[in-house]
Parts: C-alpha cells; structure tokens; sequence
C-alpha cells in the first residue's frame, strides 16, 4: 500500500509516496539520501539511528516513516550551521575525541543534544544513565562522557 | 516486515470503526513493541490502526484524588509531568525507568498495559495502585484487567482511551532491571491508599499479579522489616536465560523491602 507523507527534514519540507511499511531510518537513508543516521542493531537498542522529531530524540529504526506524518525532523546533517560550523557538541566529540570508528557517533551526538538540552547542569553519573539508549563498542565511552559534558557546557553558554 | 494496509484514526470512535471493518487489524500506538516485533516478523497484521493523531487520547489531568492518563500519552510526558510529580511520584519514577530516552519519547501507557509484556513496568502500577482502565466500551477495574501472559480483558476491538489511578497516601516501585533491556526481571509496586495497601509484582511471573502476604503484614506495619521474611513462592515463576524462578522468587522479597522504601522516601 503507498502512502503519501509530507514533514520537514532539516529545515525542508518533504513529500513523498511511500510503502507503509516503510521505517523512518529507510525513508530517510535511502530517499533522502541522508546516510549519516546509521541502522546499528536494527532492534532499537544500539541508538546510532537517534534522530530529533519535534524536538524530542527518537529511534528511526523502531518506527514507521508514516508515524512521522507532518513532524519536524532533524538528522545528523542537519545540526551544524549553514556555513558549516560545527555545533558545539559535534566539536565537543571532535575535541575530546569522543570517537573512534564513528559508527554510534551520530547517534550519539543526538542523543547528547537532547540529553543537554533538558538538563540544566549535568553531572557524570547523569550523562552514563541518559546514554543508555546508544551503545558504542569502541571507545569505552569515556571520551564520550567527556565530550558531552563539554557540549553541554558550550549549548548553554 | 510484511506489507499491510495503514489506516490513520482520526478519533477513538474512527479507530473503533477502523478495527471492525478490518478483523485481523492491531492498533498502533507508539509502536516501540509492534513495530519490533513486526521487523522480526513475530507480529505481521494485514492492516494497522494508527492512533497517532488522536489528540483526545494524550493527556494527563489530577482531579480530586484522581489521576487520569490518556492511553497515548508517552513515558518521557508522564515521567516529566508536574501532575504527576505532585500526585504519584513513584509512577513518574516508574515512567522514567522504562527503556531508554528515545523509547521513553514514542512508547504509550495505553499501548504497554493492553500489550501485558510479563516484564514490562506499567502493569505493577496499575495493579499496585487499583487503578480503572477505560475503554471505548466500559471501565476495567485493575484486579480484572491482568489476565496472562500478553493477554488482557480487552475484547477485540476494544480501545483503551485512559486510565484513572487512584492518589495513594504513598507508593513506591523498585525494579531489578536486566541490564540490557532494562526489562524487569522483577518489579514490584507498593502503595499504601483509601483501600489499604496493595502489593503488585512484575517480571516474575507470566502476568503481574499481587502479594497478599505482604499486603497483610505492610498493613499491619508499613515498614521494610514487614517483608523481609516473607518469602515468595517460586511455584508458577518465569524461568529463562535472566534468572532462574527461585531467583526471581527471591528478588520479589528484596524489590518489595525497597519498594516499601521508597514510598516511605528513603
């Protein structure tokens, strides 16, 4: 069954036909072509397919692109400004290097916006609890930790 | 995953036409269970009923004793609501604890108690507190809505719209969480209300049921010490690859001692 789905992703609207069965990390992936939301585990567990909708960080991966009807969708290529610098938490992971193999970074990343922005001061321990939703099988996630208690800081300032 | 038809309700009264006109037809809510299980092809119904839209199943309102949640309204809103904080904080603790963030953002009450996951969370509390689940067609009273393992007193077509739990005195959830999955391997709920106390676990068995031992000995003195010696039985308990049902037995006595804890707000 095709169904037609219309929202914003990253700042433009999109329409397009799409199967039902479609799932948001595809549709996105695959039709728009924007390949930096990574499909990890594919049991919505891993996280490295979080993206933002309406402002809130969710698991493309777990859901259809149709439950995205009208939403505003944000994706790793679209957190950085228009003339290309880095937002504080994507330098915060490039400064703390905060990565190795890159494979969980988006999801990481946007994960630790929406963690930063609903915190007001974040402590360590804070930071481990909120992450529990991405994993990374490289670094150990102490860089991680790292980077995001500095990209919070620099969010808030 | 299987090709279906998708059909977007625009009311309960849309979903429930929806539902009768498509026999084999689920109800999407948050999808963070179907959707799951529907890439894994252990689910695969030929037409969806997405409640999305439905702006009169989200919501959260306190009410002179009452609180009322709508079926769609997600864990990270209940977990963040003031309501609820001023009202059943052990129930926004509880809504915290489910999953992960992301999950929390899309996952429903209305969706985890009609699925009845033996793990899940929401059960023991709507268990624990005596709360009613509303339906499109009646109201479910708590002690008659668990029935077994995924199953529930929802006939078919029938649609949670919200569910009303009663404000306790003090309530309290502690849950041994399987660290991945963060699933109960056992939870248990405690409240301590207008009709007494009441003792709910989840985890542990195929469907959440109650403790009358310790809701005997809490009421008689609201304290840790109550439960301590009181030893659940393993008879009837999951056992799987997580823990045994001795283990399990022997984890509802310690999750009920902090639980009581808890709601003592220790």
């Amino acid at each position: 069954m095709s169904v037609k789905v219309s929202m914003t992703v990253n700042g433009k609207p999109i329409t397009a036909d799409v199967e039902a069965r479609t799932l948001l990390v595809d549709f996105i992936r695959a039709q728009l072509r924007l390949t930096g939301t990574h499909v990890g585990c594919d049991t919505a567990q891993c996280g490295a397919c979080t993206i933002h909708m309406n402002g809130s960080a969710v698991k493309a991966c777990n859901m259809l692109v149709l439950q995205a009807q009208g939403a505003d969708i944000v994706t790793i290529e679209g957190i950085a400004s228009v003339d290309g610098k880095l937002h504080p938490m994507q330098e915060a992971f490039r400064d703390h290097h905060g990565l190795q193999c890159g494979f969980c970074t988006p999801g990481m990343v946007m994960s630790a916006i929406d963690l930063a922005k609903r915190h007001s001061s974040l402590t360590e321990a804070t930071i481990r609890a909120e992450l529990d939703g991405n994993i990374c099988r490289c670094t150990g996630y102490h860089n991680i930790v790292k980077a995001v208690q500095a990209g919070a800081q620099a969010m808030s300032s | 995953m299987y090709q279906f038809n998708y059909h977007k309700a625009v009311s309960v009264a849309d979903a429930a036409a929806l539902l009768a006109r498509n026999s084999d037809a689920r109800l999407l809510a948050g999808g963070q269970t179907l959707i799951a299980a529907m890439k894994l092809r252990l689910a695969a119904p030929p037409d969806l009923v997405d409640l999305g839209a439905i702006a009169e199943l989200r919501g959260i309102k306190a009410d002179s004793g009452t609180l009322t949640i709508g079926a769609m309204t997600t864990h990270a809103d209940v977990a963040a609501s003031k309501e609820v904080m001023q009202s059943i904080p052990a129930l926004g603790a509880l809504a915290a604890s489910i999953g992960d963030r992301m999950v929390r953002n899309m996952g429903t009450i209305g969706g985890s108690v009609a699925n009845n996951d033996p793990a899940a969370d929401y059960p023991a509390s709507v268990l624990g507190l005596g709360a009613t689940v509303n339906t499109n067609k009646r109201k479910i009273a708590a002690d008659q809505f668990f029935k077994g393992m995924y199953e529930t007193a929802l006939e078919p077509g029938e649609i949670i719209t919200s569910i009303a739990f009663p404000v306790p005195k003090r309530a309290g959830y502690a849950k041994f969480k399987n660290p991945a999955s963060r699933y109960a391997i056992v939870g248990v709920f405690v409240s301590e209300g207008g009709s007494g106390v009441r003792v709910a676990v989840t985890g542990a068995g195929p469907s959440a049921f109650r403790l009358p031992e310790m809701e005997k000995a809490l009421s008689a003195k609201f304290s840790p010490d109550a439960v301590v010696a009181i030893k659940a039985s393993a008879d009837g308990l999951n056992s799987d690859i997580h823990a045994s049902k001795e283990y399990r037995a022997h984890l509802i006595t310690v999750m009920a001692k902090r639980a009581v804890q808890a709601a003592l707000g220790k």
